[in-house]
C-alpha cells in the first residue's frame, strides 16, 4: 500500500480516523492513538520490503542513539565547536552513504527506505539545536512519533521537534478540534483532488509531449511539468496537513500560491517552503552570520551571493545526485545571487519597483525562469 | 539597549520608518529579508552580547521592532 493514493490507504485512513475523532471530541490526547495508527501505516506501507522496515529501525536507532549521546557530551562538556560538527556530519551519514554509495564503484545500495531524506531533516535540526542550547532533552516517544508521523513520513511537510512536541502537549478544545476537523476534511478533499484532477490532466499532456525533439513542443512540455509538479505535490501536501489535523498535529505549510512571485526570493518563501525554511534557518542564515562575523568576503553582496550559490546547491544534492537535479540547485542559487545584486544595486529597480506595470514584468520574468528551473529538474535538457 | 536596536535596525533598512513605527510589519513591508535578519542577529550578538539563534524564533515573533526589542529584552533577563 502506498500512502495518500489509492483506495486501500483512503479507506484504511477514514476508518483509523474516527477513534481520533472521538478523542479530539472528547478533548482527549490523541497522541498515543496516533502513534499507533502511525505504526500501522509504516508497516502496511513498508511490508513488501523487509529489508525497507529493517533499514527504516537501523536508521531511527542510530539518529536516536547520536542524539542522546550528542545530549549527553554537551551536558557533560558544554559547546565545542569539533563535537559539534562531528554530530551534525554522522547525523547525515545515513543519507549520505544512501546517496553516493550507489553513485560509487561497488554501486552499493544501503538506507534504501522511502522517507530517509525528509527525516534526515529532523534529527539534524536536533543535533543543530541542542548546540544552540535549545533543546535541552529529546524523549524517545516524542522522537520516535516525530521521525514516523505517518502523514510527513515519505515527503513532508517537514516538521521541527519543537514544534511538534508543542502540539503532543497542547489541549485543544472540543470547539477548536471541530473547526480543526472541518478544515481537514475540506484539505484532504482539496488535495485529492489536485491529484486525481489537475495533476493527472497535466501528467496526461506530459505523456503526449513527452517524446517530441520539437522546440515548441519541448516549451510546451516545460509549462506542463511545471504546473503537474505543482498541483501532485501541493495536492500530497494539502493532503497530509489534513491528515496531520485529524490527529491533532498542525504540520507546517509547503505552499502558499507560489506562481504568483514577483521575484525568485519571493517564490522561495511559497513553493516547498518548509524545505526552504529549514535550509534558510539551519544553512543560509548560518552561513551568512559565519562570514558576517569574520567579513569575509569583504562585501556584503559577495556574501550573499556566496550563501546563495551554497545554500541552493546543497539543495539541490538533496534531490538527487543526478546531474538534472545538481544543475537544478546551482541554477537557483546563481539566478537568486543575481536578483539579489541586482535589486541592491540597480537604480532602474529602486525607481520603479512600485509601479504596477513593472510587477507584471517581473513577474512573467520569474515565472519562466521558475518553469525553466522544472524542466532542468524533470531530466529531459540533461 | 533599545536605541541600540533600533540603530541597527534602522541601519539595515534603510529607512527612519522603524523608529517611527514599533509596530511596523517589517516583512510585510519588505524591509528585513533573510538576509538583513542574519544580521540583525550578528549585530544583536556582537553589540548587545545577546545569542538569538536562527531558528530559535519563527520570523513571525520576530516582524516588527517592538518584538525584536521585547525578544532581547527577555534574553537579557
Amino acid at each position: 500500500m502506498e500512502l495518500f493514493t489509492g483506495y486501500t490507504f483512503f479507506s484504511a485512513l477514514v476508518l483509523l480516523s474516527i477513534p481520533a475523532i472521538i478523542l479530539g471530541i472528547k478533548e482527549k490526547n490523541i497522541k498515543y492513538y496516533g502513534f499507533f495508527v502511525t505504526l500501522v501505516f509504516v508497516f502496511l506501507a513498508l511490508m513488501k520490503s523487509p529489508k525497507a522496515i529493517m533499514y527504516l529501525v537501523i536508521f531511527c536507532l542510530f539518529e536516536y542513539f547520536i542524539i542522546r549521546e550528542y545530549l549527553r557530551i554537551y551536558k557533560a562538556k558544554g559547546r565545542n565547536a569539533k563535537t559539534y560538527y562531528i554530530f551534525v556530519f554522522l547525523s547525515l551519514l545515513p543519507l549520505m552513504l544512501n546517496k553516493f554509495l550507489p553513485v560509487l564503484p561497488g554501486h552499493l545500495k544501503i538506507f534504501a527506505f522511502l522517507g530517509i531524506s525528509y527525516m534526515t531533516f529532523k534529527g539534524t535540526q536536533i543535533i543543530i539545536e541542542i548546540y544552540d542550547g535549545l533543546i535541552e532533552d529529546v524523549k524517545l516517544f516524542d522522537f520516535a512519533y516525530l521521525f514516523l508521523f505517518f502523514p510527513t513520513i515519505t515527503s513532508g511537510p517537514i516538521d521541527r521537534s519543537r514544534r511538534f512536541e508543542e502540539d503532543l502537549k497542547r489541549r485543544i478544545s472540543k470547539e477548536e478540534y471541530l473547526d480543526n476537523l472541518g478544515t481537514a476534511i475540506f484539505r484532504i478533499l482539496l488535495g485529492a483532488m489536485y491529484k486525481t484532477v489537475f495533476a493527472a490532466l497535466f501528467y496526461q499532456a506530459m505523456l503526449r509531449l513527452e517524446r517530441t525533439s520539437d522546440i515548441l513542443e519541448l516549451i510546451g512540455y516545460m509549462y506542463v511539468y511545471g504546473f503537474y509538479m505543482f498541483f501532485d505535490f501541493a495536492g500530497y501536501s494539502h493532503m497530509a496537513v489534513g491528515a496531520g489535523m485529524i490527529f491533532g498535529i498542525q504540520l507546517p505549510e509547503n505552499f502558499n500560491k507560489p506562481f504568483v512571485s514577483k521575484d525568485l526570493k519571493e517564490f522561495w518563501d511559497r513553493w516547498h517552503i518548509s524545505l526552504s525554511h529549514w535550509f534558510r534557518d539551519f544553512i543560509f542564515t548560518r552561513i551568512v552570520m559565519k562570514m558576517t562575523e569574520k567579513k569575509c568576503p569583504k562585501k556584503k553582496l559577495n556574501r550573499a551571493s556566496l550563501a546563495f550559490l551554497i545554500n541552493m546547491s546543497v539543495m539541490g544534492i538533496w534531490h538527487g545526485t543526478d546531474l538534472n537535479y545538481i544543475v537544478y540547485g546551482v541554477y537557483h542559487g546563481v539566478l537568486l545571487a543575481i536578483t539579489e545584486i541586482y535589486e541592491k544595486k540597480s537604480k532602474f529597480h529602486k525607481k520603479n519597483k512600485k509601479k504596477k506595470w513593472y510587477h507584471a514584468i517581473q513577474w512573467f520574468v520569474t515565472f519562466n525562469v521558475v518553469m525553466f528551473g522544472f524542466l532542468i529538474f524533470s531530466g529531459k535538457l540533461i | 539597549m533599545e536605541e541600540k536596536i533600533l540603530s541597527i535596525l534602522e541601519e539595515l533598512c534603510g529607512d527612519e520608518v522603524v523608529r517611527e513605527d514599533l509596530d511596523i510589519d517589517l516583512l510585510e513591508e519588505g524591509l528585513l529579508d533573510s538576509l538583513d535578519y542574519s544580521e540583525l542577529l550578528v549585530d544583536i550578538k556582537s553589540e548587545l552580547d545577546v545569542v538569538i539563534s536562527p531558528s530559535e524564533v519563527t520570523r513571525e515573533e520576530m516582524n516588527t521592532p517592538r518584538k525584536i526589542i521585547d525578544k532581547v529584552k527577555s534574553k537579557l533577563q
